[in-house]
């Protein structure tokens, strides 16, 4: 494999660990990021000399933890951080044996969707940090231009830093509305990719599972985690809908609802009336059964078992 | 880190001070930050005088100009401000949600700059 497969690889399995990783240590958006990508650019130099390491993402990792160390001196302010210097040098040292990287990935999904930030800032910067998608990708996916984008992610990781946006897991009363807002920017980048369709640079729709998956992996046992990910993952619509204008059930006069009867259910892929997953136990509340707020239907759970099931004319 | 919290409000809604809102109102002003974690402490927290009581400043060319009143006839004005030293802007956010003028008006939350 070249240095350059394996960088690619390295960063495209585990780019949100390092960011998130180096977030924890520095505190900083934007020199987490500048540290990764000096560190990438090393990579290809040294990788080329003496070979591809045994642990990439370690190397990556500790090259980064050096890099952000170099960045505090270049920009003269060594005195203000030598907290976060120590800390950072004290990690580096650690690193040496086990080539473990800490997952701050929620952490830093939940500092990405921060309801101080304006709703386009948080999808831009999730699919940014946590998806490694470019500038450019970004800028497409909203139709913008790239320095406006840029000028958009910029201003949002100088908000973060300079209004004091904490990195960590919210407070249990804070929970809800702050899961919300993140599974929120996960739907809408789907919503965005199906919208784009094959047209967008990078499949949007993937990215979105993969978030999905990976929220509900860090935080497992969530119903409302679980119905958002399942909606995700439901079998495509049969093509009769508005957005298919050209398929078998377009209606006489256009695009528009069908009467059940007349609708052709062959691109169906489910069963009628099937459930792709079954409620979890307690996630529906019985009638008049009260259950504690973990347990309460959310929205996309509720969307995911309207969605699941097809009328039947 | 410190926060400037600035509260805008429409003086109107505020609960007349003859009114028996006026108590529990003023009462939840006084009880704010006793016991919210990540607030360590309020280091100023002012209400102002209305805002027919402002006088603008400002100096052009050397020459000192004063008008009377504030520039903007919008319903929302200045009336408060708090400065609060939290631990980070969520703490921040939920000493905001806290103040009663959250209620009618627009609390602006701002990190205050640091000269260090």
């Amino acid at each position: 494999m070249t240095p350059s497969d394996a960088l690619e690889q390295a960063l495209r399995a585990d780019r949100g660990r390092l960011v998130a990783a180096l977030v924890a240590r520095t505190g900083d958006l934007q020199r987490a990021e500048d540290a990764l990508q000096e560190a990438a650019a090393s990579a290809l130099v040294h990788w080329g000399r003496s070979g591809v390491p045994s642990h990439p993402q370690g190397w990556l990792l500790r090259v980064a933890l050096r890099k952000a160390i170099d960045g505090y001196r270049r920009d003269g302010r060594a005195r203000d951080h030598a907290d976060a210097i120590l800390a950072l040098a004290e990690d580096e040292a650690m690193l040496a044996v086990p080539p473990e990287i800490p997952d701050d990935r929620l952490r830093l999904i939940f500092i990405c969707c921060h309801p101080a930030l304006a709703a386009k800032s948080r999808v831009a910067l999730t699919l940014r940090l946590l998806g490694g998608l470019t500038t450019a990708e970004i800028a497409g996916v909203f139709l913008d231009d790239e320095p406006t984008m840029g000028q958009r992610l910029s201003r949002a990781k100088s908000k973060i830093a300079a209004a004091g946006i904490p990195f960590k897991v919210p407070d249990p009363e804070d929970w809800h509305d702050r899961l919300a807002a993140v599974l929120t920017v996960i739907y809408l980048i789907f919503t965005q990719g199906h919208a784009l369709g094959p047209a967008s640079p990078r499949d949007l729709c993937g990215e979105a599972i993969f978030l999905a998956r990976l929220v509900n992996g860090l935080l497992p046992d969530q119903p409302e985690i679980e119905g958002c990910l399942a909606l995700l993952l439901l079998p495509p619509r049969p093509p009769c809908r508005a957005d298919r204008p050209h398929g078998r059930n377009r209606a006489a006069d256009g695009a528009g609802p069908q009467p059940l009867g007349s609708r052709d259910d062959r691109g169906w892929s489910g069963r009628a009336g099937s459930r792709p997953c079954p409620p979890r136990a307690g996630a529906v509340p019985d009638q008049g059964g009260h259950r504690g707020p973990a347990r309460r239907p959310r929205p996309a759970r509720l969307a995911t078992d309207r969605g699941a099931l097809r009328p039947v004319a | 880190m410190r926060y400037m919290l600035i509260l805008y409000g429409d003086s109107a809604l505020d609960p007349a001070p003859d009114s028996p809102e006026f108590g529990p109102w003023m009462e939840e002003f006084m009880s704010l930050g006793t016991r919210m974690k990540g607030v360590a402490g309020i280091l100023a927290g002012e209400g102002l005088q209305g805002v027919e009581t402002a006088t603008c400043l400002r100096t052009r060319g050397g020459k000192v100009e004063t008008m009377d009143g504030p520039f903007a006839e919008t319903r929302e004005q200045l009336g408060g401000f708090y400065l609060v030293e939290a631990a980070d802007l969520d703490a921040a956010l939920k000493f905001a949600a806290g103040i009663p003028i959250a209620r009618t008006g627009t609390v602006d939350v701002r990190p205050v700059m640091d000269y260090g």
